[in-house]
């Protein structure tokens, strides 16, 4: 079976041509991250979450946040919920762990920018 | 009069690496200006990934990337202005600017750099039928609103445009609690990445109705509904109208680069582009003023924007330095069949380094094709395309061992 997939690693957009059976061999990729993603993206895809958390005592009400690896594309809203019940209060520093070991697999929510 | 070097207008991504790249190459008589309360510009509202990826060879959220810059403009020791908005820039290089702790004040610098970036069309742009009520608004209002202030401007959400930010907030919406009901694109294809299209519509099932527009907003005071229709060639077909109840139309229609402070200081504007014409060196028809970033033409990726500020920030260096009159013999570029622009538009052959990159766009969706680079007629170089896109900025790098002092270097589709 052959799958036809737009690389979503870089901004380049390569169109994959994904041989499934064939161990999901790559044809169509301009850099050899389109094999890993391939694989990946039709066995267990995966995403960074963005979003932001209430802070206090800043110029601004929201810091923006993300997971500093990705989950599982299925546990995206979990994340997102998670979330909602965060404060903080300023100075955070760029990179701060702000929610640790989310699921219980090494998965943090940092802090992507200081404020 | 207080008397710069070098005057920067704007603090995003191209303010930011211009004024870092002109104090590493020498200059340190350096005034930025910065019109928001903090440095950064329109990439603190885009906290999603996917930035950085060209420059610093990771992945980072457009806060993250917009830091590492504020923390090197941090160890450089510059004039900084925030919450001052430029009024006028004259020919003589005078700028005049207007902040609440100095009131007005004019200053005059050996160089000016343009970094204002780009604004977003809005409603007014565009020939929408029926009412106006509330709820309609551009995508990079409501970025702005959700991502810095913490309000969901909706809850049941319709996107005009499939340009990368409203791609950007159908998902980011979404994952807010919104409904996202659809994207509209009047064109064939996609104003936005592939990648946008994928991570952000198809991962949570939004639809994408290309050749689609919408024909009528519909509500008193509050926006109720909506009705779009299949378009062939921006001409309504009857009878494919559908509707949508929803609270918020986000626009997504496109950006323009912000020049209206250059216009009025005589600077030249390329139609296309909407932006200043320049040099290779990024120095507009004004000799000492020059412009890089999303105020020169709209780039796909910010790493584009800070390659190109940094090239430029070299040539200002430069010319504060020698203070020479560029009189050189000057070669146009032209845009012919399937290319809608190009930048710089204009080279100086004596004056090229060994290499020159060239930035286009083209004007539909090509596939199998190859771009022909030709000097007064004669060919110079073909490349091979599989695939472009008008969303998709193209890069050709010519030498200057293959360029001559020709009078005309055109590009096209074939």
């Amino acid at each position: 079976m052959k799958k036809k997939l737009v690389c979503i690693v870089c901004p380049m957009g390569c169109l994959l041509d994904v041989e499934v059976e064939n161990d999901y061999a790559v044809t169509g990729n301009q850099c050899k991250r389109g094999i890993g993603y391939a694989k990946k993206e039709l066995t267990n895809p995966t995403r960074t979450v963005t979003s932001t958390v209430k802070i206090k005592g800043s110029i601004h009400d929201r810091l923006p946040v993300k997971t500093d690896k990705e989950v599982s594309k299925n546990k995206v809203f979990e994340v997102m919920k998670i979330l909602d019940s965060v404060i903080v209060t300023s100075p955070i520093k760029v990179g701060t762990i702000i929610v640790e070991n989310i699921f219980g697999d090494n998965v943090n929510i940092v802090a992507s920018r200081s404020m | 009069m207080k008397e710069y070097d070098v005057v920067i207008v704007g603090g995003g991504s191209a303010g930011l690496a211009a004024a870092i790249e002109i104090y590493k190459n020498g200059i340190d008589n350096i005034l930025l200006i910065v019109r928001d309360q903090e440095l950064g510009g329109i990439l603190l509202q885009c906290i999603h990934n996917g930035f950085g990826l060209k420059v610093f060879k990771e992945e980072l959220t457009g806060p993250e990337y917009a830091e590492r810059f504020v923390d090197q403009l941090k160890e450089i020791n510059i004039d900084l202005r925030l919450e001052s908005v430029v009024t006028a820039i004259h020919p003589d290089k005078r700028i005049e600017y207007v902040n609440s702790k100095e009131g007005f004040v004019t200053v005059k610098a050996k160089a000016i750099v343009l970094t204002m970036g780009c604004y977003e069309r809005n409603s007014g742009a565009i020939s929408i039928p029926g009412n106006r009520p509330a709820g309609v608004l551009t995508a990079g209002t409501a970025q702005k609103y959700l991502n810095i202030d913490g309000y969901l401007v909706g809850k049941r959400v319709f996107i005009l445009g499939s340009g990368d930010i409203g791609l950007i907030m159908a998902r980011r919406m979404t994952l807010e609690g919104a409904k996202v009901l659809g994207v509209a694109e009047i064109l064939p294809f996609s104003g936005g990445l592939k990648r946008n299209i994928v991570q952000c519509l198809e991962d949570y099932d939004i639809p994408l109705y290309l050749s689609h527009t919408i024909t009528e907003i519909i509500g008193d005071n509050n926006l109720q509904k909506i009705k779009v229709s299949k378009v062939d060639n921006f001409k309504v077909i009857p009878g494919t109208e559908m509707e949508f109840e929803i609270d918020t139309l986000l626009l997504s229609i496109g950006l323009i680069p912000e020049n209206e402070i250059s216009e009025r200081a005589g600077i030249i504007l390329d139609p296309k582009t909407r932006g200043p014409i320049v040099d290779e060196t990024y120095q507009t028809n004004i000799e000492g003023i020059f412009a890089c970033g999303n105020v020169l033409h709209v780039h796909d990726l910010v790493d584009f924007v800070t390659e190109e500020s940094r090239r430029a920030g070299k040539n200002v260096a430069k010319y504060v330095k020698n203070q020479e009159v560029n009189k050189n013999e000057i070669t146009h570029l032209k845009s012919n069949k399937g290319i809608s622009y190009i930048v710089p538009q204009t080279i100086h052959f004596d004056n090229l380094e060994e290499k020159t990159e060239f930035f286009l766009r083209v004007t539909s969706e090509f596939k199998n094709v190859e771009l022909v680079i030709k000097g007064d007629q004669e060919e110079i170089r073909r490349i091979k395309k599989r695939h472009m896109a008008p969303a998709e900025m193209e890069k050709v790098i010519l030498t200057k061992a293959s360029l001559k002092a020709y009078k005309i270097i055109s590009i096209e589709v074939a």
